[in-house]
């Protein structure tokens, strides 16, 4: 399979080697002399110099006969007019574009850019599956990721208390990451308990707090 | 009509003030809150107290594109210092909220015609350039001081 990469970031740099690895034809672009000259030392051939959303610059690099082209720089509107270049330009039939801003994503959707990738799409999928082994360091890039990460109380009377994690039925995008209870914490499974007076430790997408509280409220008002 | 100018530059600046005095409604979006400056220049009042609208944000943040009017635009003007995200925001003009006059400023030729072939009204100053002194340099035209 031939691909094509713009953008020799930490992203394109290790998916061009991976890729190479695989016994893939790769060619990645980049724009900035520097950090060209420093993966052209391992990548060699494979790398070229260049604005990749110059279109002169995709032809050099055999764009016409790729398989697959990835962008992923760290311009939104340059990974989306790549992408949108690509597919209706040059009729490439695999596309793949990252989203640095996740508010952008809206913009790769309206202009018919798909699949992207977001990191906090990868992040959030990280945290769901490797819950047990999710370590702080990941936490402290959530905020400029747009996530958020929460604490609240379990009021007593509200509908999270006594239920199991699994059975919250809270939002997608929501996930519990710990629970605080007498002076301890513990990761939860989807089967551990939540009661009445235990903090709970969330993460979320921006925007739906007020859903994701609400499961943890005393509907009636009192207070716990 | 109501206008909205994204990019305050020497181009978007100049537009502003020629829309805004030709009696139009003009809102312009620069992501440089000192960029007002130039739509003052040589003005005996400010921008805002001869009724232009001035927002600050990023071309491609909707809340910023909102925040400056995009819903009542009847024309919109991408003139930043970039071509991709001129060529994205267009079309996020065109496509999403239906604004039937879209113009763009691409610098680069080759992207300025791909896209005018996509449909979309591309204005590039390089070709244009680059068509006039040609024109002049194979003495098919003279002009005398600045050309257009």
């Amino acid at each position: 399979m031939y691909v094509l990469i713009v953008g020799a970031g930490k992203v394109g740099w290790n998916l061009a080697r991976e890729l190479i690895n695989k016994n893939n034809e790769v060619t990645v672009i980049e724009s900035d002399q520097g950090r060209y000259a420093v993966v052209e030392e391992e990548l060699e051939h494979s790398a070229q110099y260049g604005d990749g959303s110059e279109l002169w610059v995709l032809e050099r690099g055999g764009i016409e006969r790729a398989d697959l082209v990835v962008a992923v720089t760290g311009d939104d509107e340059d990974n989306i007019l790549i992408s949108q270049v690509a597919r209706e330009k040059y009729g490439v039939p695999r596309i793949v574009a990252r989203c640095n801003n996740p508010r952008n994503l809206q913009h790769f959707e309206l202009l018919g850019v798909k699949p992207v990738i977001s990191a906090t799409d990868l992040i959030l999928r990280l945290i769901e599956h490797e819950v047990p082994k999710y370590g702080l360091v990941h936490l402290l890039d959530l905020p400029e990721e747009r996530l958020e990460i929460i604490e609240l109380e379990v009021a007593e009377g509200s509908e999270a208390a006594g239920r199991a994690v699994k059975d919250l039925g809270l939002p997608d995008g929501s996930l519990v990451i710990s629970i605080l209870r007498d002076g301890g914490g513990f990761v939860p499974a989807g089967d551990s308990v939540v009661k009445a007076g235990d903090e709970v430790l969330l993460v979320l997408d921006v925007g739906i707090e007020p859903r994701v509280t609400e499961r943890f409220t005393n509907r009636s008002g009192a207070a716990a | 009509m109501f206008v909205l100018i994204v990019g305050c530059g020497r181009v978007g600046s100049a537009i502003a003030n020629s829309m805004l005095r030709e009696g139009h409604e003009v809102s312009v979006l620069d992501e440089d809150p000192e960029a007002i400056a130039l739509l003052d220049r040589g003005q005996s009042e400010s921008w805002e107290e001869r009724g232009g609208r001035y927002t600050v944000g990023t071309a491609l943040e909707l809340d910023a594109l909102l925040a400056a009017g995009i819903q009542e635009a009847d024309a919109f003007v991408a003139s930043t210092d970039g071509d991709n995200t001129n060529l994205v925001i267009a079309q996020i003009a065109k496509r999403r909220f239906e604004i039937e006059r879209v113009v763009v400023r691409v610098l680069d030729p080759a992207r300025a015609r791909w896209y005018a072939e996509q449909g979309l009204q591309t204005v590039c100053p390089t070709q244009t350039a680059i068509e006039l002194l040609e024109a002049a340099v194979r003495g098919q035209i003279r002009f005398e001081g600045v050309s257009g």
